[in-house]
């Protein structure tokens, strides 16, 4: 156990050294921050001076080592745009984020894991329908008018939640069901899926043949095993719930880092795309290892190997 | 006290699949005497399993029992509600499977899953459960039982899996051990050592046990008793001896002769030719005839009846109405 949680930890370093190599990369070919920063009038003095300032002047290993040392202790620069200090900014938005990451993820895990089993359990049967109808919607809909639909029914016709914005306490729902869509619909697939297979197996065979009641077998016996698959896909999905946020947040106006990623986006604000992107990385790679962790400690076959 | 554990009496058993009625068991009678290890044999597909299910009542969708009635210690199993069959299948009839690697929970250790299914039925405080766990695992012959009390499935070789299987099974004390071809996934040292086991266990427990299997030489080493199944029907049965020595269905001659003979060195192993067929459409009369090498006319148009050939001793087949054994 000890042993996997250290060779995942190592993995863990070398992808986020990875993904600061590639967000390295990416902004110095993207184009020359300088022209950027600079406008029509500036002399070359302006733009020397702006060299130096960046460390441009410097070799390029330099200048990643420069950023990296940044990089550990959060410092991203200051946005383009308004001129603050890019963690700030990002950190100040990261609660409405999290706290729809978290309504989404806990909406699908909800609705999702509950629905996969009883479709499994109850096959052919109404929640088998449902469930199948849910898993169908959630893989063909597209996100952004799925937000549009929910807003105009719930929000504009009937006029339960606010429309946009994140000022009442309900004001969540939306954006949340719409950011955990997909999730919940694949979570109810891979439940159902896995539920099924577990159930079939030799070892529900032998609990029912020493008498095991019916719902020990589904809740115990069985869930134990067939947790176990959704388990790994969740680690991404709750990266995807990060990441996809971009598309909830601006449809529904929801001031986090989704919003923040679009405007800096839109502004060619590189410094704040930056960070942004190390921020999500640092959450994808951290669920997912608090993810693996979980997935070790349930499964024996990797708690041990 | 003269009545058997068991007696099944006319089962039939019939899946319904889309392509048509499949009749895998057809009317199939025997019984079982207390703290008796009774063989049933026959070629893969022939029912044996089905057998052993419809014990229990637990025969797999889309099959269900039709017909007969199953007297277990002396009140017939298929009236009762399902609650009361949770009762018989916790308790009083335990059953182990082939692959012992499948039939144990990956996720739970050896110890909890044992100690999970006494917790069904007994009402036991967790630490005398506990220790009675450990003393199961002891009794099956499993070296370190505490230590192994928290081992997972997959960290025990084959062999001490099925002995763990065996522990789970005896752990609610059950009079009848139905064990559905139990060393056929272990290699040859280990599956005498299991075999020892049962045996083991038959005699110092009184417990009684229905080895199913497709090998007749684990039925002479264990049995004291056969039923010999082909293609849903008894085509013979009777004690190891009659089996053995006077068998008369040419079908367990077949068995017989197909069995690794170390006398005759260097023979090929003797095969039936062709093979069992299926249940979905079965040839009107013996359903052996296509196969039989002693086959006569009227054996394709008439079902033989089982004849009895002595006291403990039947077999189903016209030959041996021909050569004067009477009715039945
Ligand atoms: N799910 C099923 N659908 C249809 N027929 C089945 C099914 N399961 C078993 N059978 C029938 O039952 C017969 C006996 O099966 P089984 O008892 O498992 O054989 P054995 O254990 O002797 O190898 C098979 O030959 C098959 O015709
Ligand atoms: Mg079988």
């Amino acid at each position: 156990m000890q042993k996997f949680i250290a060779r995942r930890m190592v993995v863990t370093v070398f992808t986020i050294l990875l993904v600061s190599l590639i967000v390295f990369v990416m902004v110095r070919v993207s184009g020359d921050p300088r022209t950027l920063l600079l406008d029509d009038y500036a002399s070359i003095e302006d733009y020397d001076e702006l060299t130096a300032n960046l460390g441009l002047d410097k070799p390029l290993f330099t200048q990643y080592a420069i950023f990296l040392r940044h990089a550990l202790v959060l410092d991203f620069g200051d946005s383009v745009v308004d001129e603050q200090p890019v963690t700030a900014t990002i950190l100040q938005r990261l609660p409405a984020t999290l706290q729809l990451g978290l309504a989404a993820f806990i909406f699908s895990l909800v609705i999702g894991i509950p629905l996969g089993i009883l479709s499994s359990v109850k096959r052919d049967s109404v929640w088998d329908h449902v469930g199948k109808v849910v898993a169908l919607l959630g893989q063909s809909l597209p996100p952004f008018w799925l937000g549009i639909m929910l807003m105009f029914f719930f929000a504009v016709t009937l006029d339960w939640v606010p429309p946009s914005g994140r000022f009442e306490w309900n004001s969540f729902i939306l954006p949340a069901i719409t950011l955990g869509w997909f999730t919940t619909a694949a979570n109810m697939r891979l439940v159902r899926s896995s539920m099924l297979t577990a159930l079939d197996s030799e070892y529900i065979k032998l609990a029912r043949a020493k008498g095991v009641s019916e719902s020990v077998i589904v809740w115990k016996h069985a869930l134990k095993n067939a947790i176990i698959p959704p388990l790994t896909f969740m680690g991404v999905t709750l990266g995807t719930l990060v990441t996809g946020s971009i598309v909830a947040e601006a449809v529904f106006a929801w001031p986090g880092i989704g919003l923040l990623a679009f405007d800096a986006l839109r502004q060619s604000d590189y410094a704040m795309l930056q960070g942004i992107i190390i921020f999500f990385t640092l959450m994808y790679v951290g669920t997912s290892l608090a993810v693996d962790i979980l997935y070790a400690y349930l499964d024996p076959r990797i708690r041990f190997a | 006290m003269n009545q058997p554990l068991l007696s099944v009496e006319d089962l039939h058993v019939r899946f319904r699949t889309p392509l048509g009625d499949v009749h895998a068991i057809r009317g199939i009678s025997f019984s079982i005497e207390r703290g008796q290890i009774m063989g049933l044999v026959g070629e893969t597909g022939c029912g044996k399993s089905m057998t052993g299910r419809s014990i229990l009542r637990l025969v797999p969708q889309p099959g269900e029992i039709t017909r007969g009635r199953i007297l277990f210690e002396g009140r017939d199993l298929m009236p009762l509600s399902e609650d009361e069959m949770h009762k018989i299948r916790g308790e009083r009839i335990a059953m182990i499977y082939q692959d012992p690697a499948a039939a144990l929970n990956p996720v739970f250790s050896i110890g909890q899953q044992i100690f999970m299914v006494m917790e069904q039925h007994q009402a036991n405080s967790d630490v005398d459960t506990r220790q009675r766990v450990i003393q199961l695992l002891e009794d099956v012959g499993l070296p370190e039982p505490m230590t192994l009390y928290n081992a997972y499935p997959h960290e025990l070789s084959g062999g001490m899996q099925q002995r763990a299987m065996i522990a789970m099974a005896l752990s609610s004390d059950p009079s009848l051990l139905i064990a559905d071809e139990p060393t056929t996934a272990l290699d040859v040292t280990i599956q005498a050592q299991i075999l020892d086991l049962l045996i083991t266990l038959q005699r110092s427990r009184g417990i009684s046990i229905l080895l199913i299997t497709h090998n007749l030489g684990i039925v002479a080493e264990t049995c004291q008793r056969v039923v010999v199944l082909y293609a849903g029907r008894i085509a013979e049965q009777g004690d190891v001896g009659d089996i053995f020595h006077r068998p008369h269905h040419p079908y367990t001659k077949g068995l017989l002769a197909a069995l690794p003979n170390p006398g005759s060195r260097g023979n090929a192993l003797n095969v039936i030719p062709g093979r069992v067929p299926s249940g979905l459409d079965l040839p009107p009369g013996c359903t052996f005839a296509p196969r039989c090498e002693y086959v006569m006319d009227h054996c394709s148009q008439h079902q033989p009846g089982l004849f009895t050939v002595s006291p403990s001793h039947e077999a189903a087949c016209f030959l041996h109405e021909e050569v004067g054994g009477k009715k039945p």
